[in-house]
């Protein structure tokens, strides 16, 4: 029975974390310039898309290298359906997540009942953004390679969810998303399917000899997962105004999506967010020093891709030094046990 | 006495080698049921087999009534019949306590009930106090009682042990025998497979010796000690079991 | 249908198609297309087989699935163009200089940022792997920028007096045209192709590669150093995908992304063949560039890729072992 009270005192504390953050992460928009703070929405973008990206390839172990298939399915479906049909984005939102969950199931079912694993189930993730990019860029009806403009409604409108006038509504409609997205997964990593996702990663024959079908499993988690991230992406679309297949599809975006889980911690329920924090300050200083940077640097002036390297070079040393991520890190630091 | 799981006529080849020929085998509802043989002889094969991990060349598994032969593990599991492994399988990075309530959400699915039952597994088991640890973290010994916890969580009806004493010193050895012997006491039905000879004799209420994939002899343990065949098999000629 | 019933239906149905296509109207009306993308995917083909045969060897030997590999290609196009244009020096004769310098760069790439994570799990090596593709490929954009260039070889349409026979490029053969970087291209890959299969097969230093390939363990209890031979391989991976760097500098726009294309349908072409077979990578090679001039032929509109994304999740879901590969999953 101690055991008992440690439990629900522990997700208490996972949810008294969520309310500090999001009570910090709230004050960010205050005497930030407009560029900064928008550089900040897009951070809690990525965030969430990595969220989603943490459920299935964090706690179910299972590698994606293609999360970008999610992301635009997301963003498109906001913009197709807001474009030809006049649907409001937040309906939007959900059938965006709806489309992702179930072609995750899709995809999902074919690449496990073939028992893809590993390096193999990455290339087939991998694999299958590549064929709805190359798909989207030749189907007309949703805009080809011209890509699909949304357009401007002007000022402000909740039913449209676009805030030109007031881009602190924007970031913290993201935050609020972010949050819902934390929560729902502190509810699936308590549950019992999410008991069962960190056992199939750990060891799905020893999953399955307790009565645990590592199949249903996984696409659980595929599904979860497609979803929060096609949120995300549907999000995106309507804070750049515009989808194109190139840019949500792209492996750039399915990279981006993993970048900030394995930076801050794999299959921890704040990695997400705070590689995110982390990429983004440093994305922020690489630019500012290559717009301005002081005279002994003068050379990278104006250069493009300096921030890419710089991500690159994290990512290597982050493999190498500290797979675990920051917080991984930290914990190590701590010599604390369990997650 | 009701017959809880019965093997029928099982075969199970590997190429061209045959590792099982046309075992028949009841186990009692209630009993302990130990499988001893030589290494290689076809036990773990055996569980494998009726796990589900394999499905035989020929014959049937009928477990509760029913064939289970064709099923896939975690079905047959589901239905009440789970399996430890040889080399032990913890879900190396969750903690004692996960890798119980994993096993515990089988028959529960609200995460406070389940807890609770993780947790009085764990007390039953003696590893309360280990229950935030690492579970790679613990001892061969712990490990081997972390998959027992496991399966218990289940609330099997029969449960298969693959060698679980194999590796641990005479006290851990004595400690797991009294778990086991417990264990039984509370209704589940269990399987043994085990080397650990005098452990095995004094645990078992009946014994069925495998030698090269056949079932040589089933009986009460004095009596296969004194069985001709099984003595020249297994033992040796001049073996002779010394008394519990 | 079992094994060889199944090969046996497979080759008859080739001969029909083969024997009945050419006689139907169709073929009197398209068979200078269909034989110009038959001929195109050829000849992209043995420069893909080179490519991929560089990542078999790596994934054979190190059990390494290397996101880098087209990365790697990207630096041997822009040091072959920047010979070419700084020096003057022929791509073909440049090869002498990329193919060591890959080599090298391979090696140090292995000794520093891959074998710390030899033993780590497989998503954190493609992880490094695919951060090591980040930089190169950025490092690239920051160095020269994304403007693609290219190159023109002044003798590409040259006479050729063999003697035997005159070549007037660009060649007309069975009605496809075939230029002369891209004949060279093809030939030279097959070349190395075969140097690179006699290394692994005839020398000791493959008996090495080999030993420590299947038994890395028994490798080194008959002295084999096989972190050694490891750094080795990295390097002839890199050296073969350095090669085809300068072989397509002629026909290819530079750009910091033009490796990064190779990666993918390197990555194809390997799991086609069957990752770690050499054999493997030269057919499937072969296939893939097939594929790609075909699919455009028979699918009008879509992207060449598009029949080669098709594939290869065909292959990896139902041969994902590849055509000569060894089961390994």
């Amino acid at each position: 029975m101690i055991r008992l009270r440690q439990l629900v005192a522990a997700s208490s504390k996972d949810l008294q974390i969520l309310l500090a953050v999001v009570a910090i992460l709230a004050l960010v928009p205050l005497g930030v310039s407009r560029f900064t703070l928008s550089v900040a929405t897009a951070a809690l973008i990525f965030a969430l898309a990595g969220i989603g990206w943490n459920v299935l390839s964090g706690f179910a172990g299972q590698f994606s290298f293609g999360h970008a298939a999610y992301f635009g399915l997301g963003a498109y479906t906001v913009a197709v359906t807001f474009t030809r049909y006049s649907i409001s984005p937040w309906v939007g939102l959900v059938l965006g997540g709806l489309v992702a969950a179930i072609f995750g199931l899709l995809a999902g079912w074919i690449s496990f009942r073939f028992g893809l694993k590993g390096a193999y189930f990455a290339l087939a993730t991998f694999a299958f953004a590549e064929l709805l990019r190359l798909t989207f860029n030749n189907f007309d009806y949703v805009g080809a390679s011209i890509g699909i403009t949304i357009p401007l409604a002007g000022g402000d409108s909740w039913s449209s969810l676009q805030f030109e006038d007031t881009p602190e509504i924007r970031y913290f409609v993201a935050l609020a998303l972010v949050a819902l997205g934390i929560l729902a997964v502190i509810a699936v990593k308590r549950s019992r399917i999410g008991s069962r996702m960190l056992a199939v990663r750990e060891d799905e024959e020893a999953a399955a000899s307790l009565g645990i079908n590592p199949l249903r499993a996984k696409l659980f988690a595929i599904s979860i997962s497609g979803f929060i991230t096609a949120v995300a992406g549907g999000y995106y679309a309507m804070f750049l105004m515009f989808v194109d297949s190139d840019l949500v599809f792209g492996p750039f975006i399915s990279v981006a999506i993993l970048l900030r889980p394995i930076v801050g911690g794999v299959g921890t329920i704040w990695g997400p967010v705070v590689g995110a924090a982390v990429l983004s300050i440093l994305g922020e200083v690489t630019r500012s020093l290559v717009r301005d940077p002081p005279s002994i640097l003068q050379a990278i002036e104006g250069v493009n891709g300096l921030d890419q390297v710089i991500f690159g070079v994290i990512l290597v040393v982050v493999i190498i030094r500290a797979p675990d991520g920051v917080l991984g890190w930290f914990r190590r630091f701590r010599k604390r046990d369990g997650v | 006495m009701s017959t809880i799981l019965e093997v029928k006529g099982a075969t199970k080849r590997f190429g061209g080698l045959t590792a099982l020929r046309d075992i028949s085998l009841d186990v009692v509802e209630g009993e302990i049921l130990g499988v001893i043989g030589p290494n290689g002889a076809g036990k773990t094969t055996l569980f494998n087999l009726i796990s589900g991990a394999i499905p035989p060349d020929e014959g049937q598994v009928v477990f509760d009534g029913e064939r289970i032969d064709q099923l896939a593990p975690y079905v047959i599991a589901d239905r009440g019949l789970v399996r430890t492994f040889q080399i032990v399988k913890p879900f190396g990075g969750l903690t004692v306590f996960e890798n119980v309530l994993v096993a515990a959400f089988l028959r529960r699915s609200d995460p406070i009930e389940a807890s609770a039952h993780a947790s009085s597994i764990l007390e039953y088991v003696g590893l309360a106090a280990f229950a935030d640890r690492q579970s790679k973290g613990l001892t061969l010994a712990g490990r081997k009682r972390l998959e027992l916890a496991r399966t218990l969580a289940t609330d099997p009806k029969v449960l298969l042990l693959d060698e679980v004493l194999a590796g641990l010193t005479p006290t851990e050895g004595a400690e797991m025998v009294t778990l086991v012997k417990a264990i039984r006491d509370g209704g589940v039905t269990v399987v043994v497979i085990e080397h650990v000879m005098a452990a095995i004799m004094a645990l078992s209420d009946r014994i069925a010796v495998i030698h090269h994939g056949e079932l040589l002899a089933v009986g009460l343990p004095t009596d296969i000690a004194k069985d001709p065949k099984v003595v020249e098999a297994y033992l040796g000629k001049e073996f002779h079991i010394a008394p519990d | 249908m079992r094994g060889r019933s199944r090969t046996a239906a497979w080759a008859g149905l080739v001969v029909v198609v083969a024997v009945a296509v050419p006689q139907s109207a169709w073929w009197d009306m398209n068979h200078t297309v269909f034989a110009q993308a038959v001929v195109s995917g050829l000849l992209i083909g043995g420069v893909y087989s080179l490519v991929a045969m560089g990542l078999s060897l790596v994934f054979g030997v190190l059990d390494i699935i290397n996101f880098a590999h087209g990365a790697l290609m990207t630096i041997a196009i822009y040091a072959s163009y920047l010979l070419f244009q700084n020096y003057g020096l022929d791509p073909y004769l440049s090869l002498f200089i990329t193919i060591p310098l890959m080599f090298i760069i391979g090696v140090g790439i292995q000794r520093f940022a891959i074998n710390p994570v030899m033993d780590a799990p497989v998503h954190n090596q493609l992880l490094l792997t695919l951060g090591i593709a980040i930089i190169i490929e950025n490092l690239a954009l920051v160095l020269f920028t994304g403007t693609p260039r290219s190159i023109e070889l002044a003798y590409a349409r040259n006479e050729f007096d063999l003697g035997v026979v005159t070549l007037d490029f660009p060649l007309r053969l069975f009605g496809a045209v075939v230029s002369l970087p891209k004949l060279i291209a093809f030939l030279v890959a097959l070349l190395l192709a075969g140097a690179l299969y006699l290394l692994i097969q005839r020398t000791q230093l493959g008996a090495a590669i080999r030993a420590s390939a299947q038994e890395p363990e028994g490798a080194e209890l008959v002295g084999i150093d096989v972190d050694r031979i490891y750094m080795i391989t990295f390097g002839v991976g890199a050296a073969c995908v350095g090669a085809a760097g300068s072989l397509v500098l002629p026909f290819l726009f530079v750009s910091p992304t033009a490796g990064a294309t190779f990666t993918i349908i390197a990555f194809v072409v390997v799991v086609l063949g069957g990752m770690g077979s050499i054999p493997g990578a030269l057919v499937g090679g072969l296939v893939i560039g097939l594929t790609q001039e075909l699919t455009q032929l028979f699918v009008p509109g879509s992207t060449k890729f598009l029949g080669v994304f098709v594939v290869f999740l065909a292959v990896l879901l139902f041969r994902p072992e590849g055509i000569l590969g060894r089961v390994r999953r």
